[in-house]
Parts: C-alpha cells; structure tokens; sequence
C-alpha cells in the first residue's frame, strides 16, 4: 500500500503520481525505443500497427470514453484522414504537412457530422454516425479519378526533403513519436479544464450544463478531435498498409474500433493501448490455436468472427471495465492483501435512467 | 407504369426492412435496448427454415412455422442467458453485447462444415411464379412478402390492443417500474418480447430468402432496417413498418432513377435528413424530462 504525502498543489495533477509511475513508464519507454534491435521485424510490424490502432483508440476513447458520444461511424475519419495522406504523399507534398492536412480534414468531417449530431442523443447518434460512415465509404468508392474507387490507391513511403523513410524501423520510430505524443496531448487534455468538461457531460449533460457548460460547443470540439485523432492515425495507416481501398473502411472496421475500445476499458487512456495490442494479437492467438483444434473447427472461416463475439460478450458481462479494469482490480488485490473485498467494483445499476426522457 | 413497378418492388423490400425494424422497435420499447443482432437472427430463422426443409424433409407448411417457433424460443433463451444478467448497465453495454451476439451467430453459421459458406435457395411452392396484371408483372414472392407482412401487422396490432398480453407489453414499455408495482411480470415480459422480435425476424428471413438466397452475410442487410426504425420513430410499432416502406421506395426508385451508387446510400441521406429535421421520426413520441 502506498501513501502519497501531498506537499503541493500541483501534484494534484500531475501526469507521474509516484516514483513507481516514473519507474515503470520509464521500462517502457526504454523497451519501446530499444524494439527495433530486440523484436524481430514481423514483430516489429505488429507493434507498429498497435501503436497505429492506439493513435486511433484514443481518438475514439476521448470521444466514447470521456465524453460519452458513442460513434458507429469511426472508420469514416480513418478513411479521410488515410486518402488525404496517400493522395497528397503521392502528388509529392512534404510528409509532415500531409500529417496534418489529414488530422485537419479529418477533424472538418468530425465537425461536420458532430452538428447534427447535437441534436440527438443515444441510439440517434450511433445512427447518425453508422450512416455517414456508409456515405463516406461510398463516396471514396466513387470518387475514382481522386481516390481510384474500388481498384484501390497504393501509397508511396513517406518522404521530405529527399529523406524517405522507407524501412520498418524508421517508420516504427515515426508512429512512436505520434503515439507519444498523441497520449501525451489527451493527458494533458484530460487535467485541463476542457478534460474537465468532457467527462462532466458524459456523466450527467444536464448538470454539466446547469455548471455553465456549453454543450454544443464541447460536444463538437470532442467530435472533432477524435475525428482529428483518427486520421493522423489513418494517415499512418496508410504508409503502413500501402494499399488503400473503400471496404478497408467500412461498417467491420468501424465496429472493430468500438470493440477495441470497449474490451481495451472505457474512459481509460491504458485502455487505448491494451485494446489495440488485444486487437492486433488476437488474430495472432487464433491462428496460433488454430494447430491444436480439430481440423473442422480450426480450418473454418467464422472461428475469427465467433472467438471475437464470445470475447466481446464475456467482457461486457463479466468484466465492464475492459482489460485495464482487470488490471486495476489485479493490482488492487495485491496492494490490499489480504484486505480486498468482492464488493470493491461493484457496479451500480440503474433501472430507472431512460434515454427517452433525457 | 414504369413507376408502379418500382413502387411493388420498393414496397416489397420496404416490408422486410419493417419487419426487421419492427424487431428493433418491439425490443427498444420493452427494454430501452436497440439490437444489433436482429440481422443475425434473421438469417439464423432463414436457416431454421432451410434446415426444416431440407434436412428433416419437413413440408414448407410445416417447417415455416416450426423454424418461427423454434427462433422465438431461441430469442427467450439469449434473453435469458445474456440480456437479462446486464439490464441496468449503460445502453451501450448491451449494444455491444448484442453486436458480440451477431458475431457468434455468423461466425457459427459460418462454421457449419459444407454448408454455412455457401448460398442456398430455399424450396418455396411459389419460386419464380410471376402474376400478370396488363402490363404490370409481379413476382409471386414480392406478393407473398406484402401479404404476409400486412397479415402479420394485423396480428401484432389486435394483440397490442386486445389481448392481455398486449397490452401487459405496453405498459411495461411506458414505465417499468409502474408495471411493476402493478404486478406485471415485467423480466419474463422482457424474455417474451425477445421471443416475439426473433420470431418476427424469422419471418423477414423466411420471406427474403426466396428473393436473395440464403446465406451467412444476408444478416447486414438489418443495418439498413436501422434507418427504417429512425425513420419512423425508434418507439412505434406502425412507424417501423412506414419507416421500413419509405427506405424500401426510396432505395427501389433512387435504384432507377439515380446514378449509380446513390441507391445503397439513399437510406442512410435519408435518415440523416431525418434527424436533421425530425430527430423524434415519422411517428416518435416526444417526451421531455421535467426538472
């Protein structure tokens, strides 16, 4: 058990609470930084499409987890942010402009469906989001002479100033320094007073707006920065997959990032994190698994689509608080040993909160 | 009369997106819960039906209503076994929960060896009849798809108004704690209602699989019922199957009259209008929390 001794205000807030934090994230970094040299480069890849997702999952988890607008929809921004990116590295603009063309592009569309979605609430929104994310996959399939439609864009590696980086490893240090960043940016948001706001509207909309909220405005500034977000991490996406087409964008993809949010642990910055290292191993589990089932079982082409429904119903009943939840309750148990108690998490349930009425 | 075609075949795909929507209403009024598997249990009631008639060799007479009965049961049981453990949590929790449900249904569907990944027809008396009407020619199913559905209306509105049951449903619907404290059985009127909207979905699958085949995927084409349900208000029963023909007509004409592309869209610009404009649907009650 660990007391934390306040002598300033500002540790209140501040991003390491203690010296184990400092200690542990430190580790991490090191062994992030040291991956190139350590990992082997198929593994290399897979954590640089973690690190990808992640980008993306905090996106989605500022928006879902923090502020309590659930979008259908999210692959759609993915989707601008990597057509901006591929069409513009392509016509030969500096890398690191293109980033950011596709954050803001992205963020426009955050925008744009966010107005609407003011207006409606719950089940609306899902809807409102689900519809534009059909839209938007149709209109890249169909605007051909700029995104080549369904035959698909190929990406060219990102590049400035006649300095490409081309190889796995230099590209992995690149969706590093994004991740960071991108985590260092929502942490720093969370403790401000935008943050704040956030998770005020997501716990009760009308207190937060009886302490002086501006609803609309907070509630579009959260659509556009997870919409922003998600294409910086589509924009990554694209240099790592090097292929773009419509139906990497679709409805599947879009519910795999709510899936990756939900199993990762909602309203948690970790949760981002351990989600997208669920959804990137995981497929890596099944085929590993794959060798010990009978045949029948093992070579059937749904074993993916169940293992994932069976995985997403076993955390929504048992385990609410997705992987980082777990975590929590792991670390809780051994820092109160022997003192914890079953009740400690309990969930409060809530018969009478209706969504017609609010 | 070009026009009038478009509009019989429109408003026989209409009927199966509001038989579809009518499950997501049926379950959003008695639970506060939208479904996302309703799809999926669709095309597991196609199945039923494909089963019934080709492995057991039963009748189509037969096996129709025996594959309704057998996906209203089911619907009781999923109910039971995972809705009803997670009521009270957030209403996305069971979203999720019931996405993570279409999964395993496709996925298992799917991994039925020889059979799940392939397309089947299904053996109907009335395949490929077309009736002629001057020069209006309709096929027998699209036929067999509106009787079917305005018969199955008929039978869901007595039973709302007239019997018990129904009208047990309704005031469960409006406030649960109300019907409670009136002695309504509200948590096996929630397993009942499942039942009813699986047994509905069972039907939109065994009228749909004579006019697409029956296979795994037939499930997505509930992600266009949700449209029809927003359409005509989330919380009403006829708004569902209004919502459900507008989407059908829509789609059907924009199909024709639009470049392509325009018509697998048109539900979605629709319902973005829709809440643009009359976020509340055609039909949606309008209620405001009062302070």
């Amino acid at each position: 058990m660990r007391f934390i001794f306040k002598t300033q205000y500002n540790q209140d807030i501040a991003l390491a609470k203690h010296g184990g934090h400092v200690f542990w994230y430190s580790l991490l970094a090191l062994f992030l930084v040291a991956a190139p040299w350590v990992l082997a480069e198929y593994w290399l890849a897979q954590l640089t499409f973690v690190l990808i997702y992640a980008v993306v999952g905090l996106g989605l988890m500022l928006l879902a987890g923090f502020t309590g607008l659930f979008s259908m929809g999210h692959a759609a921004f993915l989707g601008v942010g990597a057509y901006t990116e591929a069409v513009m590295v392509n016509a030969g603009v500096p890398f690191p402009l293109a980033l950011v063309c596709a954050g803001l592009f992205s963020a426009i569309a955050g925008v744009v469906v966010g107005l609407p979605a003011l207006r409606v609430k719950g089940i609306y929104l899902g809807m409102a989001t689900l519809s534009f994310g059909f839209i938007v996959e149709e209109g890249i399939a169909r605007w051909e002479h700029m995104t080549g439609g369904n035959a698909g864009l190929s990406v060219n590696p990102p590049a400035m100033m006649g300095w490409t980086l081309d190889s796995t490893e230099s590209f992995y240090f690149l969706c590093l320094v994004v991740a960071v960043g991108a985590t260092l940016a929502i942490l720093n948001l969370l403790r401000s007073s935008t943050g704040r706001a956030f998770v005020a509207i997501r716990d009760s909309e009308i207190s937060a707006q009886s302490m002086g909220i501006h609803l609309a405005r907070y509630k579009t500034l959260s659509f556009a920065l997870s919409a922003a977000l998600a294409g910086i991490g589509g924009a990554l996406y694209a240099h790592k997959i090097q292929f773009l087409s419509p139906d990497q964008f679709n409805i599947i993809q879009s519910i795999d990032l709510l899936l990756m949010v939900v199993i990762g642990g909602l309203g948690s910055v970790h949760g981002a994190f351990l989600g997208a290292t669920f959804l990137i191993v995981m497929p890596q589990l099944i085929a590993m698994g794959k060798d010990f089932l009978p045949a029948a079982i093992g070579g059937a082409t749904g074993l993916q689509g169940t293992v994932y429904g069976i995985v997403l119903i076993a955390f929504v009943l048992f385990e609410p608080l997705g992987l980082y939840g777990r975590w929590l309750k792991v670390r809780t148990w051994f820092q109160l040993f022997p003192f914890y108690r079953r009740g400690m998490f309990k969930r409060q349930k809530s018969f009478q909160k209706s969504d017609r009425l609010k | 009369m070009q026009v009038l075609q478009l509009l019989i075949s429109g408003v026989a795909q209409g009927c199966i997106y509001g038989l579809i929507a009518l499950g997501f209403v049926l379950i959003y009024k008695a639970t506060e819960t939208v479904s996302f598997a309703q799809g999926d249990l669709m095309m597991v009631g196609a199945f039923a039906g494909l089963a019934a008639m080709t492995w057991l060799g039963l009748p189509f007479w037969v096996s129709v209503p025996a594959a309704i009965v057998a996906m209203g049961v089911f619907g009781v049981l999923l109910e039971r076994l995972v809705i009803r453990p997670i009521l009270g949590q957030p209403a996305f929790s069971i979203v999720m929960l019931t996405i993570g449900v279409g999964y395993v249904l496709r996925g298992l569907i799917t991994m039925i060896p020889d059979v799940g990944t392939d397309t089947h027809t299904m053996p109907v008396p009335y395949a490929g009849q077309v009736l002629q009407m001057g020069a209006l020619v309709v096929a027998a199913e699209q036929l067999v798809v509106i009787a079917f559905t305005t018969v199955l209306c008929l039978g869901l509105f007595a039973m709302f108004k007239y019997s018990k049951l129904g009208i047990a449903m309704q005031a469960s619907s409006q406030n649960q704690l109300a019907a409670y404290y009136m002695g309504i059985p509200v948590q096996s009127l929630n397993g009942l209602v499942w039942g009813l909207a699986a047994g509905v979905a069972a039907v939109a699958g065994l009228l749909l699989a004579p006019i697409t085949f029956v296979h795994a995927n037939m499930g997505f084409i509930g992600l266009k019922a949700f449209p029809a349900a927003v359409v005509g208000g989330f919380g009403s029963l006829p708004g569902a199957i209004v919502g459900g023909l507008v989407i059908g007509i829509v789609e059907s004409l924009a199909g024709f009259y639009l470049p392509e592309g325009v018509k697998d869209i048109a539900p979605y610009i629709v319902v973005l209008l829709m809440l643009v404009l009359k976020p509340n649907g055609l039909f949606g009650e309008k209620l405001r929390k009062k302070v």
